[in-house]
């Protein structure tokens, strides 16, 4: 179809199901009246029955920790599938960025990015850590702090080289971080048959709700989580940044 | 009633749809993919919404506190993560595409020969 | 055990990530004998669960969270024998594939090895749950290792293309299945599907009930390419690797059938029932599909899209089946899908066969070039006659049940519209082998200039043809397995019961649901005369499409001409491979079905 063909008819059948959409919300029932039974349940009960004071982390790792099995290996095969789509192809070669650096009179970093960006490392890994740890008691968890952690990364490329950036990450650490984030979910889910319960069952001792070490395996599942979104999100970053910085086809100029 | 959510997550929907139809660019079409997406975690926190509730997190206040519903949070929750990862590999394959044909816009690439 | 239901998707996900882990250190052979020993694992756990499950449901709580008063607070997996039975078909063609790609494929290995065991765990899952959200996680992982498997071959612009093509396309289907499930939630507050169906079942349809089901309906259209939603698939299906196609094509566009079908069943069914409306509406979607697919497919020169456009084709004769809304017409769809999804892949194998050999998988390129392959001539002209549902055949049986259901249900045309259809796909097949092993026809100057012959192979490795053949094997096995019609048709009625779904699931209830008598099988002799007569038209159109004009055309076929000719044009023009022209017409299709589901509905 034409670009204005396309458009015109786009136009007449969005506002159809546009109108349909719009009808079947409005059978919805009150924005701001919740009626139904899941949330009022959980929100009753998950505090005492598992310790945990976040309500949200407790639906998410422990009443439906299945779904987020899922949704960690969804991250977990879009990283594969980015490794796999932006391998080097034959004739390409790797070059190193600083190798052209010697008679090259572009900028290098300003020095205040780079203090900056050194001195903020420290309380971003710090930040990141200490959401993955307390997602079972505010919000967070391993998600939101597995993407801070992974910013510290972006923050090395940011105050440095990318020369740098690779060898503060090593492939094959970041790789069997990756690794390990995703199987260890699935190992805290055979110890729950391991204990003679069901999978992913909550098996470790409970604890008190708001002190750190409670509500049995969520914290664990954080910290896998966390490991493998970070590394994940590092993984992503270096794919990117190795097709633009560094593949090179033959003949090509930076 | 207040329809307004509902309102914006459908004009959401439509509006990231049309930028996918009308796209040049394969960037702008994956953000517009994301945009999309965002209609879905509105449609979601809307429906789990509740008038004066605060979040259901009971570190400071006590059980029973009138919170919004915490399932809706975690579906949110998925659901980011889940677009995030889709984008990543959308925009992966539109790296390799403009390599091959030297253009990202979806009208210059030739239809492909049967 | 009572685990079970858990293992065959937990052990692949498991596996996948000790393989990605460890990448640096695994080399190609322990990558591939892992990769093959799991998914054989898996397929051998999905048909434990198969056995199980023929007595009853069985419900597997996740968590140990069971449900209170009827509210479900965790996560199940509510196994029947159709679950079972797909993922057992998955986990069959995963062994196949990776056979396959063990000897041929150049593989980035252990990613690609994770990435299809990922994706088999995915598909596992999909077909077990018992949950909504549950269902769309694993829809999602599903579909991103599909999306990065369909784009494995980077050097080619096309595959990348329609691997991203693909992937908008579906995530849009995807989001609108979310919407439905926002939908619902916030009508019943429940995600799972007992629960869902049991709260709707109280209240007749409303707008938002219906509205629900379009967006559910459309979103999973869009995977099992129904259409207007199946743009992308040509493309995605044909330029991913061979292996990968196995799967594509065998299980996963099956695959959104059976989630509509499932969330129809447990769900709607209540509200939704005694759709004559309804089941207009989903024979229509089921009729176009049918035709345009087999159309699309005596089109087509390029083996693999031939393929691809089979499938679609394949697809709305077992939305026709779905579509009658019954029990028989159910169990004939279900055994005609594993059947076909069993040749299917038996003839993606053998395409890769002739590519590998012949270094070409176009039909007019690769004429008479076949002639020292013939155990690939074999395996094509069997796929051909598997397609075309002929008796032995599993997918005789699946059809010969449809069209009885058919027929009771008061729509006997179904019938001709199964010849026909068998007729075109098959059509194609034979005169793509015909062409290629054969040398039938007049070869084009070009090909004959480049005309190159394979040098003879003494032998054919066995890991090549050994797939196919078991395949073959099994979708045989299909049509000869004593009782086992009979046994489909229990299956189906349970999967069509929804209150004893219910009563199973919140309740624990796990009494055998009343048998509702059987009305004994019909003879099958017109089914099988009707099914030889497809083979042969196929073969006459096929031998029609090959050999050359000797005399003059008559009036008759100059006039279909005169209409074939542009017709096949505006529909080539069509199927561009754009990404705008697929995501317009996924909205031109929500908008028709929408309004059709709203005027029957009511």
């Amino acid at each position: 179809m034409t670009p204005t063909l396309r458009r015109r008819v786009f136009l007449v059948a969005a506002a159809v199901a546009g109108g349909l959409l719009l009808w079947g919300l409005t059978g919805l029932p009150d924005y701001g009246v919740y009626p139904g039974p899941y949330g009022d349940v959980l929100n009753a009960v998950a505090v005492d029955e598992r310790k945990a004071t976040n309500v949200v982390a407790a639906v998410t790792f422990d009443y439906r920790g299945v779904d987020t099995m899922g949704e960690e290996y969804i991250l977990f095969a879009a990283v594969v599938g980015v490794a796999i789509v932006l391998r080097a192809q034959r004739g390409e070669t790797e070059q190193l960025p600083d190798e052209d650096a010697a008679d090259r009179r572009a900028p290098g970093t300003s020095n205040a990015v780079r203090v900056l960006g050194l001195a903020l490392l420290g309380p971003v890994v710090l930040f990141g850590i200490y959401v993955v740890a307390h997602g079972h008691l505010s919000p967070g968890g391993g998600f939101q702090g597995g993407v801070v952690l992974a910013t510290g990364a972006l923050l090395v490329y940011l105050s440095g080289e990318y020369v740098t950036l690779r060898r503060v990450r090593p492939v094959a650490l970041i790789d069997l971080a990756e690794g390990s984030g995703a199987a260890g979910y699935v190992a805290i889910g055979l110890l729950g048959l391991a204990a003679g319960a069901t999978f992913l069952e909550n098996v470790l001792p409970l604890g008190q709700p708001g002190a750190l070490l409670s509500a049995g395996t969520m914290p664990l599942i954080n910290l896998a989580v966390g490991v493998e979104v970070a590394a994940g999100f590092v993984l992503l970053l270096s794919e990117f940044l190795e097709q633009t910085l560094v593949l090179r086809r033959p003949g090509e100029v930076t | 009633m207040i329809y307004l959510p509902y309102l914006v997550a459908a004009w959401l929907f439509l509006v990231g749809l049309y930028g996918i139809v009308t796209s040049r660019n394969l960037v702008h079409a994956v953000t517009c993919l994301s945009v999309v997406q965002s209609s879905t975690y509105i449609l979601l926190l809307a429906v789990g919404f509740e008038r004066g509730g605060t979040a259901p997190i009971f570190l400071d206040v006590p059980v029973g506190t009138k919170a919004v519903d915490p399932v809706v949070g975690a579906l949110t929750l998925t659901d980011i993560v889940v677009g995030a990862t889709v984008s990543a590999l959308l925009l992966a394959l539109a790296v390799q595409i403009f390599k091959h044909h030297g253009t990202l816009d979806p009208e210059r690439f030739r239809s492909r020969d049967d | 055990m009572g685990a079970l239901p858990a293992l065959p998707v937990a052990v692949p996900l498991l596996v996948a990530a000790a393989l990605v882990g460890l990448a640096p250190v695994i080399r190609r052979q322990v990558a591939d004998a892992v990769a093959l020993a799991t998914a054989l694992a898996v397929a051998a756990l999905c048909a434990a669960l198969l056995v199980q499950a023929a007595g009853g449901p069985v419900v597997y709580w996740f968590g140990g969270w069971r449900p209170r008063g009827g509210i479900a607070l965790g996560v199940a997996f509510t196994v029947d024998p159709v679950g079972a039975g797909f993922a057992t078909l998955a986990g069959v063609l995963a062994v196949a594939a990776l056979v396959y790609s063990w000897r041929i494929f150049e593989a980035v290995s252990p990613l690609y090895h994770a990435l299809m065991l990922v994706f088999l765990a995915a598909i596992v899952g999909f077909c077990l749950s018992g949950d909504l959200f549950n269902m769309f996680v694993f829809y999602e992982l599903l579909s991103v290792a599909a999306y990065a498997l369909a784009g494995y071959h980077t050097e080619d612009p096309g595959s990348l293309r329609g691997a991203l093509n693909f992937a908008m396309t579906n995530s849009v289907g995807a989001f609108l299945v979310l919407a439905g499930i926002a939908l619902l939630y916030g009508r019943t507050g429940a995600l799972n599907l007992a629960q869902l169906g049991q709260t709707l079942a109280a209240a007749p349809a409303d707008r938002l009930v219906v509205v629900a089901f379009l967006l559910l309906m459309v979103g999973f259209f869009v995977k099992a390419a129904v259409v207007p939603f199946h743009f992308w698939l040509a493309d995605a299906y044909a330029l991913a690797p061979i292996p990968v196609g196995v799967l594509f094509a065998g299980v996963v566009s099956e695959l959104g059938l059976y989630a509509v079908a499932r969330v129809y069943w447990t769900v709607f069914s209540g509200p939704l029932a005694g759709g004559g409306g309804l089941r207009a509406v989903l024979l229509l979607g089921a009729v176009a599909t049918a035709l345009l697919g087999g159309v699309m497919c005596v089109l087509q020169h390029h083996l693999a899209r031939m393929l691809a456009y089979a499938t679609v084709s394949h697809v709305g004769l077992t939305l026709a089946g779905f579509a009658l809304l019954a029990p028989e017409g159910l169990a004939g769809a279900v055994l005609y899908l594993v059947a076909d999804g069993l040749v299917k892949g038996a003839l993606f194998v053998s395409i890769g066969l002739v590519q590998h050999h012949l270094r070409d998988i176009r039909e007019l390129e690769l004429h008479g070039r076949g002639r020292d392959l013939p155990w690939a001539a074999a395996l094509m002209a069997l796929g051909a006659l598997g397609l075309a549902g002929v008796p032995p055949f599993g997918t005789f049986r699946g059809k010969a049940l449809m069209e009885e259901a058919a027929t009771a249900a008061g729509h006997p045309w179904l019938t001709a519209l199964f010849v026909a259809v068998a007729a075109l796909t098959s059509a194609a097949l034979l005169r793509a082998a015909g062409r290629v092993f054969l040398g039938i026809g007049v070869p084009r100057i070009d090909a004959l200039r480049r005309r190159v012959r394979a040098a003879p192979h003494p032998h054919i490795h066995s890991t090549l043809i050994g797939p196919a053949v078991l395949l073959l094997a099994g979708a045989l096995a299909l049509g000869l397995a004593p009782g086992l019609p009979g046994r489909v048709e229990a299956a189906a009625e349970r999967f069509t019961d929804r209150p004893a779904y219910a009563a199973a699931v919140l309740q624990g209830a796990t009494g055998e649901a009343a048998r509702t008598t059987h009305h004994a099988p019909g003879s099958l002799a017109v089914p099988a005369a009707l099914a030889v007569l497809s083979a042969l038209l196929g073969a006459a159109l096929a031998l029609a499409a090959l050999r050359p004009r000797r005399r003059p055309a008559g009036r008759l076929t100059r006039a279909a001409g005169r209409v074939w000719a542009p017709t096949a044009a505006v529909l080539r023009d069509l199927h561009s491979g754009n990404v705008g022209d697929s995501v317009a017409w996924l909205v031109v299709g929500l908008a028709g079905f929408g309004t059709l589901l709203a005027l029957v509905a009511r």
